[in-house]
């Protein structure tokens, strides 16, 4: 095939792509008021998304916070002392690996289950069947996700930032040898509210793209069981690469626009 | 949107349809009258559902008219069509029921959406639609314990629960043995002589065809080839038409 064929196709579906995602943003916007009115779909989703994360936030998080203490300690070893473990464990996890990875394990969870969840019911014409009864499909799969996961994953983090230190503080203890006390001392040493601050606001966009992604390529599923499919790998690589994208891009808005440093 | 009364209550002009760019409708006339079951016939594949979702705005023509009560759909606002589809019922090919759901969710569904009734009443209503489907018991259940044919059967129920003027019918006796067949064929008749509903069954079913049809029209190549009772259909010299009755490999339809 000619070259500028296949980029013509190419940008077709780019520029399609780009606007299905428009409209669905639009439309999950302009219904935001309706929240309140949807409720206990809202907190089933949080349920789901948020507390049924909580095992898989927990190995992650202990075992970041873990190996990142190991590696503090074998970069240290001969130049800095290791009361400054604390300090580089608490500012990488909640600046970055908190958030980041966070996000992506449970990115990988949530959108591909809302997917195929979302995926099925378009195949098997459920979504045309809540047309038909006169239920806006996006307010009564999409709005309840992607407010449920905007709030959760915020929370998540959190939780994932204090497991991570927990786990660094065990690990420097039991295998490094410094005492609970060094390592606290080392934690508050340049600790700032505005980096936990920081890393917890771009979880909230993170938040947003798991449960769009989900949504979007649930939507655009076709054909049976092999489109299902097609659609939860899409939803996840385009949540995981989204979410990295973005976190550069909102790590320099916040970390150099708003919380600038002071020269 | 009120209920009106001129003969037609849906109307379709010119209505033509390409998928990436694969013509399937190519120009599709079609009155339906208010009250009467109007069968429509045609090969698998050939659009037949497309069409059922043209009816119902859940796809937009790429050229021609569709009317509702005298209104153009084509033109309205998602806020509208979702108001005209209060006075629609639609029966989907496998049911389409939601399988989160039990199955009196499912049935009462459309009345807690949009009713203010109680929780008594909705229970009551959904109870009397499960019944005329002839399905007791089920309440609870949820739809993947179900066969195929109770499925319909409370998809039926749950198209009718909002009283609508209209029910479609998207392939009703596909995948059921014989005699669940005939079941699901009674209650459309029944269903159209108790609430004086209009029905549009799409099938390939010429037994089922012949059974509830006051009229029958047959989609080929995109068009409407051919539209009578089933006593001009059964009589037909159209060739089309009468290879398809019949089912024949032989003549102007070739087996792909």
């Amino acid at each position: 095939m000619a070259p500028f064929t296949l980029l013509g196709r190419f940008l077709l579906e780019l520029v399609q792509e780009i606007g299905g995602l428009g409209i669905l943003i639009w439309r999950t916007t302009q219904l935001l008021p309706r929240t309140f009115a949807n409720a206990r779909a809202v907190f089933q989703q949080m349920d789901r998304i948020g507390i049924g994360s909580i095992p898989l936030v927990c190995v992650t998080s202990l075992f970041v916070g873990a190996v990142t203490a190991i590696q503090a300690a074998y970069q240290f070893h001969g130049y800095v002392p290791y009361k400054f473990i604390g300090t580089v464990v608490g500012k990488s996890v909640t600046l970055e690996l908190g958030p980041v990875l966070t996000a992506l394990v449970v990115g990988g969870r949530v959108s591909a289950s809302i997917a195929a969840e979302i995926g099925t019911m378009k195949v098997t014409e459920q979504v045309d069947a809540l047309e038909m009864i006169a239920i806006d499909p996006v307010e009564y799969l999409v709005l309840p996700r992607v407010v449920a996961a905007t709030i959760m994953l915020p929370a998540l983090t959190i939780f994932s930032d204090f497991l991570a230190i927990f786990g660094a503080a065990v690990v420097a203890n039991i295998s490094i040898g410094v005492s609970f006390h060094t390592f606290e001392t080392g934690l508050k040493l340049l600790f700032r509210q505005q980096d936990l601050v920081g890393g917890l606001m771009k979880t909230f966009a993170f938040g947003y793209i798991i449960a769009l992604m989900g949504c979007y390529h649930g939507f655009e599923t076709r054909g049976g069981a092999e489109g299902v499919g097609v659609a939860t790998m899409k939803a996840v690589v385009a949540s995981c690469l989204l979410i990295l994208i973005s976190n550069y891009l909102l790590a320099s808005l916040i970390f150099r626009i708003i919380f600038a440093p002071s020269s | 949107m009120e209920r009106g009364t001129g003969k037609h209550i849906v109307r379709l002009s010119g209505v033509a349809k390409a998928f990436e760019r694969k013509p399937v409708l190519t120009g599709v006339d079609l009155d339906i009258a208010r009250g009467e079951t109007l069968v429509v016939i045609g090969r698998s594949g050939c659009g037949k559902s497309v069409l059922l979702k043209h009816i119902t705005g859940l796809i937009a023509p790429d050229a021609g008219e569709i009317f509702f009560e005298e209104e153009d759909i084509t033109r309205f606002s998602r806020k509208k069509l979702f108001q005209m589809r209060m006075h629609f019922g639609m029966l989907f090919q496998g049911g389409a029921l939601f399988d989160s759901l039990t199955v009196g969710e499912n049935v009462a569904l459309p009345l807690r959406r949009h009713t203010t009734l109680g929780e008594d009443e909705i229970c009551r209503r959904v109870c009397g639609r499960l019944e005329l489907v002839g399905l007791t018991d089920v309440y609870n259940r949820y739809p993947a314990e179900m066969s195929g044919g109770m499925k319909k059967r409370v998809g039926l129920a749950r198209a009718v629960v909002m009283d609508p003027a209209i029910v479609l019918y998207d392939e009703p006796t596909t995948g059921l043995d014989p005699i669940m067949a005939d079941v699901i064929n009674g209650l459309i008749r029944d269903l159209q002589r108790e609430l004086k509903i209009t029905s549009v069954v799409v099938t390939h079913d010429m037994k089922s065809a012949y059974r509830v049809a006051d009229r029958i029209a047959m989609l080929y190549e995109g068009k409407i080839v051919h539209s009578g009772t089933p006593e001009e259909v059964r009589e037909t010299a159209n060739p089309v038409l009468r290879q398809f009755v019949e089912g024949s490999a032989q003549g102007p339809i070739t087996p792909v």
